[in-house]
């Protein structure tokens, strides 16, 4: 700690000379002038030294691609302006059915996904069968392919013509993805109880509460908490793998460039389809991490969350 | 001291695995009287308050609680924590609740006790330890001693028979060992009935009207504190209290 930050709470470096409030007539020292003005001229050296390897980088990389034999007949199949202009609406009109499959699975993904972990933890004979049932449904798929799960689902259930039993691709779709990432955000969720200490629940059984009443009141609470940073990574997985459903012909983001792409034989829409998916996980992504950093911060501080 | 024993224990023996903690320990417990429960560590004081509040399964004898036999596999074993207080050595308090929150929680879940009435007896009792106008606050921001004077609040929030204390300074500073030991002497003036495991011979000898001497899984001297402390009959005693002397805790 720098003697700044300890005297008046200020930045390092910053107008070390006025300690103002304080009222102790404080003036730094000689020596602490000196080794301020060195921090601020190794930090100066550090930006220079990253701006100009960040720049090198770039230059390579670009003389690279852009030297490569096929550039010129790359750049005009996967980065033509105009197709571009063309599959943008059309690529964010598919957006939205992304948007609403990853609201509704992600919401039925935790609540599957919670009932299943507590499936798991039960004990007691009775509840044998339902363990079981838990930990291989968990086995099963996690193991499966989501590839493979959402065309058994999606191309298979509609074959087989079940009265009452719907069709439609989106809906079919949602169902497989919510079948393979429940298994995922069960394994999460079961984690996050499994690492809350013993010593919590034996606190709740001297108290006189139930094993179901400790594990609600006590032990989800804190496993929960716990799982946020992890679930939230599953959800921006869950959020790009919605593009999956137009395998069964549901026309989302990819499928609406999968149209263009099919009538012009120009793969720029699947570039655009793709930029966009990134744009829509990059905000969820930062808010994860910025929830893992204050979580860290709690716990840095001495605090149990 | 003749009235029938709040806690009865009779040939209890407990192993994990292939060490035997418990040998075989007898104890009695009156009412309204203070229990210390002495002895190296390891030489399982905490395994005994776990065995009485059925946090450990024991594997042979009985323990009684008020007469009922506890560790009949037929009794309740909710029912029976209901009755019994624990406080243990790390506090334990429900890191994701406010005091309030974690003294209330109980006497609203397992007795239902309106949350009105619940709150008005946490705060009386909080303010009875010193810790008035902390209700609001999450345990991580108290300190040790505030943390384990809010637990004995908790343990005694649901009204227990017997109220079972695990070495309850042992993870606190010195300089908070008084305020923590000084609530539990207020406990005994006010007739509760308690069991401590406890490494503070100075505050045994003071408030506990029986002394239990544990070594190798057995109650090795049992006595009045005078007795235990002042003249012991054992060897083994005498060279345990002879070390703590040594240590300069007694």
């Amino acid at each position: 700690m720098t003697v700044t930050e300890e005297e008046s709470g200020e930045e390092p470096g910053k107008d070390p000379g006025r300690d103002g409030g304080h009222g102790d007539a404080y003036v730094p020292s000689q020596r602490r002038l000196e080794r301020e003005r060195y921090k601020r001229a190794r930090a100066r050296r550090a930006t220079a030294i990253a701006a100009a390897s960040t720049l090198v980088t770039g230059v390579v990389l670009y003389l690279i691609v852009v030297n490569a034999p096929g550039w010129p007949r790359t750049k005009e199949t996967f980065f033509n302006w105009q197709y571009a202009r063309e599959a943008f609406p059309k690529v964010l009109e598919g957006l939205w059915l992304n948007v609403r499959l990853l609201l509704i699975c992600g919401a039925a993904v935790l609540v599957l996904g919670m009932l299943i972990a507590i499936a798991r933890t039960l004990r007691g004979p009775v509840f044998f069968p339902l363990r079981v049932l838990a930990a291989a449904y968990t086995d099963f798929f996690r193991g499966l392919p989501l590839i493979i799960n959402l065309m058994i689902v999606v191309l298979g259930v509609p074959a087989l013509r079940l009265q009452g039993v719907t069709v439609d691709p989106v809906l079919l779709g949602g169902t497989a993805l919510t079948l393979t990432y429940s298994a995922y955000v069960a394994e999460v969720f079961r984690a996050g109880i499994e690492s809350v200490h013993p010593s919590q629940r034996a606190a709740a059984r001297s108290l006189g509460l139930t094993n179901r009443q400790a594990l609600r009141h006590v032990v989800l609470p804190q496993a929960v908490r716990r799982q946020v940073p992890p679930l939230l990574n599953d959800l921006v997985s869950l959020q790009k793998d919605t593009g999956l459903v137009s395998i069964g012909g549901a026309v989302d983001a990819v499928r609406a460039a999968d149209i263009i792409v099919g009538r012009s034989l120009n793969y720029t829409p699947y570039i655009v389809a793709g930029l966009v998916f990134v744009a829509l996980t990059i905000p969820m992504t930062r808010f994860t991490d910025w929830v893992t950093a204050r979580m860290d911060r709690r716990r840095a501080q001495g605090g149990s969350i | 001291m003749s009235d029938a024993p709040v806690l009865r224990m009779e040939s209890v023996r407990k192993t994990f695995g292939g060490s035997v903690v418990l040998r075989d320990v007898g104890l009695e417990v009156a009412p309204h009287t203070v229990t210390a429960l002495i002895g190296a560590s390891g030489s399982g004081k905490s395994t005994l308050l776990r065995c009485a509040n059925l946090l450990e399964e024991i594997d042979d004898g009985a323990i009684w609680l008020d007469g009922e036999e506890i560790t009949d596999p037929r009794v309740d074993q909710d029912a029976v924590r209901r009755r019994i207080g624990v406080v243990f050595q790390a506090y334990n308090l429900f890191p994701h609740m406010t005091v309030l929150d974690n003294i209330t929680l109980a006497p609203r879940r397992v007795h239902g006790v309106a949350r009105a009435e619940a709150e008005q007896r946490a705060h009386e009792l909080l303010e009875r330890l010193g810790l008035g106008g902390r209700a609001g606050e999450y345990p991580d921001r108290l300190s040790g001693g505030q943390q384990q004077r809010v637990a004995i609040v908790r343990a005694l929030a649901v009204r227990p028979r017997l109220l079972l204390l695990d070495e309850i300074t042992a993870a606190l500073d010195p300089e908070l060992v008084g305020e923590v030991l000084a609530v539990v002497r207020d406990l005994k003036d006010d007739g509760m009935t308690m069991v401590l495991a406890t490494h503070e011979m100075g505050f045994a000898r003071d408030v506990a009207d029986q002394v239990c001497f544990l070594d190798s899984g057995v109650v090795l001297e049992r006595g009045t504190a005078e007795q235990v402390f002042g003249d012991p009959q054992q060897e083994r005693t005498r060279q345990f209290l002879r070390r703590i002397v040594d240590a300069g805790r007694l």
